[in-house]
């Protein structure tokens, strides 16, 4: 630590002293640097502004290796790595912290004039005015007509509604974290929305109801996009050219302008992945200084902001992917510094431990701490959780419920599936249809209440009837022989050698006999798991298992959902398969026996840890269960990038007031094809430098800035792109939006880099500044302009189809897929 | 030149006998007894159908791997001499005496025993020593799971042994790269490579992981070949002095061709095979696409020779759907007209029912027809259809026309009905009436007057969607059109969905208005065809005898075969299959499942695949053992401390990819699977495992153990383990081989686990 600061001073020291030569280029003015460690054999000579690039003094004959991946693959270095190999990286590790040292004064090294006090606080001015006005612009574009249409748009009716359920405090269930729905809820609490507003289908007039709050909010949000993404890529680049290119991009893209404009989870998921990654870059900066309070803000928010971004959509979980990518490779590079005593490196450790996994984890927690504590209302959603935790629910009628415990014959009773969300076991007046088994009466199951779900336990020999009071309670114990009667129906749970209709190898169940008098393939023997034999059954905690006397198979649910016929409800059957899954284990939940005492059952109250767990449980069977059906059109990953196809946000007709969710397709493309662009260089460059290719001070700082803020960028792309080529759920176009923005940002450095690059070559310096700029300037002009000929599909259009020439979108529809 | 006169020839053969003796007694383990039991063993029943396929040469479409696996399994048969007449229905069926089941067995089996001797050398080129080689051997020698697998017709010990066969001679290679690049022996080992690799991937798709393995370590190796300044030059001494760039492209470029385009091609080879084998058509044919059908000898391509190429006014048609899932279905309309109310109250148009059909019917034809025409006949000369005609579509029994209007379909309710035109007078408004008269005037009155004047809604664009230009002519079989309804620009669309009870069980066919993209299930192509010369039945002989039946073949390139047939083969979705012997991949580690094989049907004679304890846990100990040690040496490394020389060190990390990484590659990977899984899959990780359990030891041995009392009882502990794990192998003998019926009370003692499933008859 001593060492690390003293070198710090060194450097600065050395900074200010040495005065700039005047080169050409402004990355030319800075001079070389010494450095030198006490304690060590070989003082290596660092060169400052090639940062990682390293050079071994003790061998000048030895070629240069450039190593710039701080996300060096080990296997890599282990396979073949020779000894020289690793020590030069380790080198580079060193240098690769230096940089951040550099990092202010590279800033201004770009800038034309001499660091002069009066110029540096006028340029210091005018970088505040830049980012004000991109601001300025970011929130003008994205308020502008944000009132229109006013009636439900797209995904609106699900999270307006969703917002409503926080201001009614009323329990649902969704396959996000709550956070972004808690937010939209807060906003339109504080706006003066009253909740009332039912969000049935979009299309519905809002009316009297206030919904700007919520919307405001959501393009608060979204407009913060566009100034953070500027400050990452003038982190990154140290360039204002392509900070103002990238905030061009996304100013002017219609598809994140329209996406920030509603009542979605979006913006606020892409405000906290784009905020975790600016503080991400800022503490990366600040890595000379560790322990600093900078340093530390920067890792707090750090860590605030992931908790954010995962709090509204699991899909935070890929810049949690990259933040810790980026810490690992940090601390391997701290770890494998030998000036650091392993206590330091210690409390590097620990510091992240806190900061990124700790803080977020609690933060976290209390996200959801919040959520189950302010709904606490039964709602839609009860049905789907298990009866412990709805006991907790106000209005639901276990919350507070007093139940006999223990289950006696003539008990009246419900049972549920152990399994999330399949729900309680059902019969209905309705028979299999023909070709699906027996035509008897339907068993299924369904998640929510219903008198229906109510049976009646009864011993497999006698018609003990509940209310005749010369019965003596008798007790239903473990492995005893039994019968289940629907209650509404007077049939008797029933199965036998017939396929079920879905899962053709197991068993079909039915509802059989007149009046509770069936056949021997009524009879069921009733198992607790994990029980002995003889033990009474006890209500909400006994795990029981229904075997059917005849075929030896178990009482399951598949899971699957029936068609048409069977009301969409889940289908029941008989398993002979005896491995002990979820499936074919059932609870009693409630029970009606008026002969024995009603007890409390305040006991069951989940802890908070099993509430967390079952909401989660909850939640990733939900998303596995969004399965495109075989015939419908889903958008495909590799549509996204190529702006394939859009979303229609509102309206279909020509007389609609249309808004087209769809990317800017200038932009799109521009990003495309500098994601190409951008491969292509990159491996031209690594080959090269593999080669041992002596390079200019100057293009070395530009290949650097490419290598490593490119890659950073480009990592942030490809973990929210790549993974859902692998997600079996279904997939909409708006998934694609976070990745957009690290594409613009790569667009945004990789147009400066090869502008400069190729501007470098030319002769005169003040000719290549003008064909930099010049370039940089045609290509935000140009996104203006294409962003003047598509801002009706973002700000709403009426009239004809595009087709039509008469329509303000004519000569526009450049690909045939579109629909506007 | 005649030097090699002047000594004697002399030929010097160097014999390791510890690989001949281990060869010797793997073939011994694998062969012995092979053609016992002479009955169908668990998954032969699923292999067979296909061996028989091969010998019959009909068609098949298998969605659980390439062919080169099956065909490898066939190959036996041919050289056995088996006729594929079998009726492989169930497991333990008596095979018949014309079934070689011991040259059909045999191919597998001698894989599996050439895995030994493999893994011998595998650790040998890994450099080192001779005693984690025979180690390593013995393992693979020993393990009953092995040796189940592979004395049946089963794929996984060929994969085992391409897996094996690649690494080994990329290790090979990777060593002769060291002292004579671009040699004979540089060559071979190198094309041997993609040819193991391209094996493994044709076997099982499972192989393509073994494959980007090497591919990933023999890109890191060349990476480091293009940064090295001074690569040696093997052949420098005699070939003129190259630049050293152009050497290096030599290297690159030279991997490029062995690893990349080789197995490709191989690949394709494979396919090419596959196909040119199976020339007649089969039960399997019907997933296919009608032109693929066609190509196969039998089947389609006898009903559709001779017909004409080119749709046109009046021809006959039926049309297929060219998505077919769920079912491949032809359009089809009958009789029967949409129940006025539906189940759920919602009314219908009561028009006549069109839906999709999975069987040929005379339901399924449809008469095109030109608007601008009266007659439902081809004109002479035939005006063919073109892209952008419209057209009309005329059921043929009924003689109505297609129309869709603004009515929701029975089970899709965003999209429109599609039905037959019934005239009830009441529901066409009037205002269509006058549209068709601007449209197609005149053509009203001829066959069902009222009907047909009825609207423009009866008209269809005709939009190839296959087209080379836009004046395209309708192709029979080639082409594939989409119908976009003039009206209401809805497209005729397969929605998948079973009609209830009122449609027969039929699928449903809608108009679909928000058609987004291009989907397969709304593409419809020409599967039958013929002209139609002459109303009614009045000119059934002039047809005969009509110049126009121009004969045409339909010899699709091979590349579309391919691309059709592995396109199917990836996307079909086979039936939602639980398995009683299925498991979980964490099921495997563990051992916790295993699979009854078969049950000799008179006596308690029983193969179980069934895995050597000793053998899975030390394995499973070993990998995690390396794992942990890996991690302590990196971290000590990182920190600069050098606990390895730097060899070992390499040496070390290259087992470690090589064996650790080809567990994890043939295991991690089931974990994202879907499909139904058994133990047998986890084997070909296992192998991998196992030769890397021996390293570990020996680097225990070397490096860990200090003292030579250290040593001394570590080895005694080594003899020990093995011991257990020859016990426990010979302990497990009879339920590998099935070769002696067990009492109870010997099942019962082998019942070590609950989870197992030991087959023990109650007395």
């Amino acid at each position: 630590m001593l060492c690390a600061s003293g070198r710090l001073l060194a450097a600065r020291a050395e900074t200010s002293l040495f005065a700039p030569p005047g080169g050409r280029g402004p990355a030319l003015r800075f001079p070389r640097r010494e450095l030198h460690f006490p304690g060590q054999l070989n003082p290596p000579l660092w060169d400052s502004l090639t940062g990682r690039l390293t050079r071994h003094n003790a061998s000048p004959h030895r070629r240069v290796i450039l190593k710039w991946g701080r996300m060096q693959p080990a296997v890599g270095r282990g396979l073949a790595g020779s000894e020289l190999r690793l020590r030069k990286s380790r080198c580079g590790s060193r240098a690769a912290r230096s940089v951040g040292r550099d990092g202010a004064i590279q800033a201004t090294a770009r800038s034309p004039k001499p660091p002069r006090r009066s110029s540096r606080r006028f340029e210091e001015v005018g970088r505040q005015a830049l980012l004000a006005l991109v601001t300025l612009l970011s929130f003008a574009t994205r308020f502008h007509r944000l009132d229109q249409p006013p009636h439900v748009c797209w995904d609106e009716t699900h999270f307006g509604k969703m917002g409503s359920y926080y201001i009614n405090r009323t329990f649902f269930f969704d396959v996000h974290p709550p956070l972004g729905k808690m937010l939209i809820g807060l906003a339109g609490y504080l706006s003066g929305y009253d909740g009332t507003f039912l969000f049935q289908k979009p299309g519905d007039k809002y009316e009297h109801h206030s919904y700007m709050g919520m919307r405001g909010f959501c393009a608060f949000l979204g407009s913060w996009l566009v100034p953070f993404a500027y400050l990452i890529v003038l982190d990154l680049s140290k360039s204002l050219p392509a900070a103002l290119l990238t905030a061009a991009l996304l100013i002017f893209d219609t598809g994140c302008l329209t996406l920030s404009q509603y009542i979605l989870l979006d913006p606020i998921l892409m405000f906290f992945i784009m905020a975790a990654m600016l503080s991400m870059v800022k503490y990366n900066s600040y890595a000379n200084r560790p322990f600093s309070a900078p340093w530390w803000f920067w890792l707090i928010l750090t860590g605030i902001s992931l908790t954010g971004a995962l709090g509204v959509k699991f899909v935070g979980l890929f810049i949690i992917l990259q933040v810790g990518l980026n810490t690992i490779a940090d601390l391997w590079h701290l770890f494998g510094d030998l000036s650091l005593s392993l206590v330091t490196v210690g409390k590097h450790l620990m510091a992240r431990i806190l900061c990124l996994i700790v803080l977020p984890l609690v933060l976290y927690m209390a996200i959801f701490a919040v959520h189950i504590m302010v709904l606490n209302k039964s709602g839609p959603g009860d049905g789907f959780f298990s009866s412990a935790f709805q006991a907790r629910l106000s209005g639901n009628n276990l919350h507070n419920a007093s139940i006999p415990e223990h289950l006696a014959y003539g008990s009246v009773i419900t049972v549920k599936n152990l399994r999330m969300a399949i729900g309680y076991l059902h019969s209905h007046r309705h028979l299999y249809p023909e070709g699906f088994g027996a035509r008897q009466q339907q068993v299924t199951t369904y998640l929510h209440k219903d008198y229906n779900n109510l049976w009646i336990i009864k011993k497999y020999n006698t018609d003990s009837d509940p209310l005749d009071p010369s019965f003596p309670v008798e007790f239903v114990r473990h492995g005893d022989i039994i019968r289940l009667e629907h209650k509404e129906t007077a049939r008797n749970l029933h199965s036998h050698y017939h396929e079920a209709p879905l899962t053709r190898k197991h068993y079909q169940v039915t509802g059989y006999g007149i009046n509770g008098t069936g056949d021997s393939n009524d009879f069921w023997r009733i198992e607790v798991v994990n029980r002995k034999f003889g033990n009474r059954i006890k209500v909400l905690r006994s795990r029981i298992r229904l075997i059917h006397l005849v075929t030896g198979c178990v009482l399951g649910s598949s899971g699957k959902i029936l068609p048409k016929w069977g009301w969409e409800q889940l289908e029941v059957t008989c398993t002979p398969y005896l491995k002990q899954t979820l499936n074919s284990i059932w609870n009693v939940e409630d029970h009606i026996n008026p002969k024995l005492p009603n007890i409390s059952l305040d006991v069951l109250q989940p802890t908070f840890p099993e509430i967390l767990l079952e909401s989660h449980m909850v939640m990733i069977w939900g998303n596995n269960g969004l399965k495109p059906k075989d015939n419908d059109f889903t958008s495909k990953p590799w549509h996204w990038p190529i702006n394939y196809q859009g979303l229609r946000f509102s309206g279909a007709n020509d007389t609609d007031f249309r808004v087209y969710l769809l990317g800017n397709p200038v932009i799109w493309w521009l990003n495309l094809v500098s994601i190409a662009l951008y491969l292509i260089s990159r491996s031209i460059i690594a080959i090269a430098m593999q080669r041992g290719a002596q390079l200019s001070t100057k293009v070395e700082e530009l290949t650097r800035v490419l290598l490593q803020g490119g890659g950073q960028v480009l990592l942030g792309w490809m973990l929210h792109y790549f993974p859902f080529f692998l997600m079996g759920r279904i997939l909409y176009f708006h998934h694609y939006f976070p990745a957009m923005l690290f594409s613009s940002m790569l667009t945004g450095i990789l147009w400066d880099t090869l502008l400069r690059l190729f501007a470098g070559g030319l002769a005169s310096s003040s000719l290549a500044k003008s064909v930099h700029a010049t370039g940089i300037l045609i290509l935000i002009l140009g996104t203006a302009y294409s962003f003047y000929l598509f801002h009706p599909l973002a700000y709403g259009m009426v009239g004809p189809l595009a087709q039509d020439p008469k329509s303000p979108m004519a000569g526009l529809r450049w690909l045939e897929s579109w629909e506007f | 030149m005649l030097g090699f006169l002047k000594r004697p020839i002399v030929v010097t053969a160097e014999v390791n006998l510890n690989m001949v003796s281990l060869t010797v007694a793997s073939l011994l383990s694998r062969l012995w007894c092979l053609s016992y039991p002479r009955a169908v063993v668990f998954d032969e029943v699923y292999y067979g159908p296909f061996i028989s396929f091969y010998m019959n040469r009909v068609f098949f479409l298998d969605d659980s791997g390439p062919p080169l696996g099956h065909m490898l399994l066939a190959l036996g048969g041919y050289l056995g001499g088996f006729d594929g007449n079998f009726l492989w229905n169930r497991i333990g069926a008596e095979y018949t005496k014309n079934v070689p089941v011991w040259a059909l067995r045999l191919l597998p089996a001698l894989a599996g025993a050439l895995s030994v001797p493999m893994g011998y050398q595998i650790v040998s080129e890994l450099r080192f020593s001779h005693c984690a080689a025979i180690g390593a051997a013995l393992l693979l020698l020993i393990e009953n799971a092995l040796i189940t697998q592979s004395r049946l017709m089963q794929l996984e010990s060929l994969l085992i042994f391409f897996n094996f066969l690649a690494v080994l001679s990329y290790l090979k290679f990777f060593n002769v790269q060291k002292h004579s690049p671009f040699s004979p022996r540089w060559w071979f080992w190198l094309m041997l490579t993609g040819v193991a690799c391209a094996c493994a991937v044709g076997t099982r798709y499972m192989g393509i992981f073994t494959y980007l393995l090497v591919l990933c370590v023999a890109a890191i190796h060349a990476w480091h070949l293009i940064g090295d300044q001074t690569l040696s030059n093997g052949a420098a001494v005699t070939c003129a002095p190259v630049p050293h760039q152009v050497r290096v492209l030599c290297h690159v470029f030279a991997r490029a061709v062995a690893l990349v385009v080789l197995p490709a091609v191989l690949y394709l080879l494979c396919f090419y095979v596959h196909l040119t084998l199976l020339y007649r058509s089969g039960p399997h044919d019907r997933i296919m696409s009608s032109a693929f059908q066609a190509s196969l000898e039998g089947g389609l391509a006898r009903i559709t020779q001779g017909q004409p190429l080119e749709v046109a006014f009046g021809s006959q048609v039926t049309l297929k759907n060219v998505f077919g899932k769920p079912l491949p279905c032809w359009l089809h309309s009958h009789q029967n007209t949409y129940p006025i109310i539906y189940e759920n109250g919602r009314g219908s148009s009561h028009q006549q029912q069109v839906t999709c059909y999975p069987f040929k019917d005379i339901n399924n034809w449809w008469v095109i027809k030109d608007p601008e025409r009266h007659q439902l006949v081809v004109s002479n000369p035939p005006k063919p259809v073109r892209h952008g005609d419209v057209v009309q579509l005329v059921h043929g029994m009924t003689t109505r026309f297609l129309n869709t209007h603004d009515v929701a379909a029975p089970l899709s309710l965003h999209a429109q009905e599609v039905s037959c035109y019934v005239d009830y007078n009441i529901s066409m408004p009037a205002q269509n009436l006058w549209r068709l008269a601007v449209l197609s005037p005149g053509n009203c009155g001829l066959l069902q007057p009222p009907a047909s004047c009825s609207g423009s809604s009866l008209l269809w664009r005709l939009d190839i969607v296959n087209r080379q230009s836009d004046r395209d002519t309708w192709k029979t079989i080639l082409s594939t059109v989409r119908f976009v309804h003039l009206n209401t620009s809805a497209v005729l669309k397969l929605s998948g969905a079973h009609l209830p009870e009122w449609g027969f069980r039929q699928l449903e066919v809608v108009g679909e208005k928000l058609s987004r993209g291009q989907h397969e299930s709304m593409a419809w192509n020409v599967e039958e065809h013929h002209y139609r010369t002459s109303q009614e039945q009045r000119g059934q002989e002039l047809e005969l005898h009509t110049p126009m039946k121009a004969n045409f073949s339909l010899n699709l390139s091979f590349m579309a075969r391919f691309l059709e047939l592995q396109w199917r083969m990836l996307t079909l979705q086979s039936e939602e299959a639980e398995h009683r012997y299925s498991s979980t991949p964490l099921d495997w580690v563990t051992l916790d499942s295993n699979i009854p094989y078969w049950l000799n049907p008179r006596s308690s004679a029983q193969i179980h695949l069934l895995g050597n304890l000793v053998i899975w846990a030390s394995a499973s100990m070993a990998t995690a053992t390396y794992v942990l040690l890996f991690l302590w040496y990196l971290l000590r490394r990182q920190r600069d401390i050098h606990d390895l020389p730097e060899d070992v060190w390499q040496r070390w990390v290259l087992a470690g990819a090589l064996c650790g990484g080809g567990w994890a590659v043939n295991y991690l990977p089931f974990f994202l699977m879907e499909k139904t899984l058994f133990l047998y899959h986890y084997l070909p990780a296992l192998a991998f495992q196992l030769l890397l359990l021996p390293l570990v030891l020996q680097h225990t041995w070397d490096h860990l153990c200090r003292t030579q009392v250290q040593r001394g009882v570590f080895s005694a502990l080594v003899v020990t383990w093995y011991s257990a794990a020859c016990h426990v192998s010979n302990m497990l003998r009879p339920l590998t081989y099935g070769d002696r019926p067990l009492s109870p009370g010997e099942l019962l003692a082998l019942h070590w686990r609950d989870s197992w499933d030991i087959l023990i008859q109650k007395p």
